[in-house]
């Protein structure tokens, strides 16, 4: 099998979410963006949480239908780190001389920009998350996430029929958009 | 209940679960009502965030198991700083000279440490005992049945049983915890667990054992870090007969405690800790020693066993200069110690709830 087709398959199995397609990322890139980070005053810790970033990045892009990666999967992670972690030197104001480059990189300012967006609703719907407390929170993801029936649920959380679970639900729904949309819309 | 049909209705649309007749009402009412419409936009948006929310959560926790897989097993380590070869010449080179300079180095060490310990008070081991707890079988088992309720993961072994516990506290918002270092010592894994019951993995970063107090940083991806401490330290001294109170964990539950400074040095006259008459059990270890304006003045590390009620606590000066010296030993290390308190001047119960927050129970698996 080609390059090619070897790492368009490995993209698939990353968008299911697969661990041994991650093990193989990090195996083939880890040591790369390590190197990258901490010869460009990071920590041991910044080198992980730039990498994972990245890799946040390529695993919401590879799970959209209209992408295509025009370049290999190092040089897209190496891009997005470098991408990254210049950002965070520049926010911490630490930021004296450009980032080393070692590597090739494609342009990626666009796919940092959307995941930037993504990553603060994603902040968000936590903190909302966790604001809303039990049982709305559990009540919620067992409808929205795991995908149980109102009559799964109603039993599972021990409410007499299933019309009590729904007013309950739209309870916890209404608490949850409301603490949502408020940060949400604060930051437009 | 029209909005509890109306979000019905919009689900059910939503998941493609109408047939064709109420989906055509359905579409005729988005049609003629802009508000449904809107409602349903507005539900489209927000049941794909909670759902991308889920999905890059599972896949944030699966990075973060291969990290931590990997580098048990080894396949990813620290990373070691190029330029190696220079390092290696400059040893060929100045070898002798520095057999020697280490050498005089490791006497005047030896000797130093020889005098000190002639010259210093020897604490009778005995009469003293640190105040962590050894965590049974029982409370373990409960602690588990509690986690399982809250559908919180669980991200201790189940077969690691935790061996020891004590109490630790925030110095730094970002999740730099100060505890004893009696509590960590020996550790394999440590976890802490936050006021909600949910147990985050955390590291040593720093041990003092001099003093007796180690640093731990939180590491956990649900962590989230606060934006300030209510609590400051203590830069001067404090006075003989200050009311304080303290927070910790002898048990599975966070236990507040009251008292007063009894005396300014420690046992035989220790200067580095002062004696504090509270009452404190095993697993109070580590847990802050507030006065009445919200400022920590010290840790609780230990009480004497052949009095009653009279416990020790290392002071807040002496946490400030571990502090310092993690700083200069690592300089990644951005701890900020918050010098003023804003919770002055609040009721107790008001105080306490805002530093419930802070503290946290050390579980240590040996």
């Amino acid at each position: 099998m080609s390059k090619y087709f070897k790492e368009a398959e490995l993209l698939k199995r990353l968008a299911k979410n697969d661990k041994s397609a991650i093990e193989t990322i990090y195996q083939d890139n880890y040591k790369l963006i390590q190197q990258l980070i901490i010869n460009n005053n990071g920590s041991e810790d910044d080198a992980r949480d730039i990498f994972q970033e990245a890799l946040i990045v390529l695993y919401q892009n590879s799970k959209s239908e209209a992408f295509e990666l025009n370049c290999q999967i190092r040089t897209y992670i190496y891009s997005v780190s470098r991408r990254l972690w210049l950002k965070r030197l520049q926010s911490n104001r630490r930021f004296e001389t450009p980032v080393d480059n070692f590597e090739e990189i494609v342009p990626v300012e666009d796919d940092v920009e959307v995941h930037e967006k993504l990553d603060r609703q994603y902040g968000i719907m936590r903190s909302a998350l966790g604001k809303i407390g039990e049982p709305c929170k559990s009540l919620l993801e067992a409808f929205y996430i795991h995908n149980k029936n109102m009559q799964e649920i109603s039993s599972y959380f021990g409410y007499t029929n299933s019309d009590n679970a729904k007013n309950q639900k739209y309870k916890c729904l209404m608490r949850l958009k409301k603490l949502f949309f408020a940060q949400y819309k604060n930051g437009i | 209940m029209d909005q509890i049909l109306l979000l019905d209705a919009a689900e059910r649309y939503l998941r493609g679960e109408m047939n064709d007749q109420e989906r055509a009402n359905f579409e005729e009412l988005r049609k003629s009502n802009p508000e449904v419409d809107q409602f349903v936009v507005e539900h489209h948006f927000f049941v794909e965030e909670l759902s991308r929310y889920a999905t890059v959560k599972r896949f944030k926790a699966n990075l973060y198991d291969v990290h931590h897989t990997m580098k048990e097993s080894g396949e990813i380590s620290e990373y070691q700083p190029t330029e190696k070869g220079r390092i290696v010449q400059f040893w060929e080179k100045y070898r002798r000279t520095i057999a020697v300079a280490a050498s005089i180095a490791g006497i005047t060490a030896l000797a130093i440490s020889g005098l000190t310990l002639f010259f210093s008070p020897k604490a009778p081991i005995k009469d003293i005992e640190e105040l962590r707890r050894k965590v049974n079988k029982l409370e373990v088992r409960t602690n588990s049945q509690d986690v399982q309720l809250n559908d919180v993961k669980k991200k201790i072994d189940p077969n690691a049983s935790v061996t020891f516990g004590g109490t630790s506290f925030l110095v730094d918002p970002k999740g730099y915890l100060l505890t004893s270092a009696h509590v960590v010592a020996n550790a394999s894994q440590i976890f802490v667990q936050n006021s909600k019951g949910q147990d985050l993995r955390a590291k040593i970063i720093y041990t003092d054992s001099k003093r007796d107090l180690a640093i731990l940083k939180i590491d956990d991806e649900d962590f989230h870090p606060l934006s300030s401490l209510p609590y400051g330290f203590r830069r001067t001294s404090s006075d003989l007969s200050e009311p304080v109170f303290t927070l910790g964990f002898p048990k599975d539950e966070i236990v507040y405690g009251e008292g007063y400074l009894s005396a300014k040095s420690g046992l035989m006259g220790d200067t580095m800790s002062s004696q504090i008459t509270i009452s404190a059990n095993p697993g109070n270890s580590g847990g802050p020693v507030l006065n009445s304006n919200g400022e920590v003045i010290g840790i609780l590390n230990a009480r004497q066993t052949t009095a009653e009620g009279v416990v020790f606590a290392i002071k807040s000066r002496h946490i400030l200069k571990t502090i310092e010296e993690l700083k200069e030993s690592d300089t990644s290390a951005n701890i900020k110690v918050p010098s003023t308190s804003s919770i002055r001047g609040m009721e107790r119960v008001q105080q306490v709830k805002k530093i419930e927050d802070c503290v946290f129970m050390v579980k240590v698996v040996l």
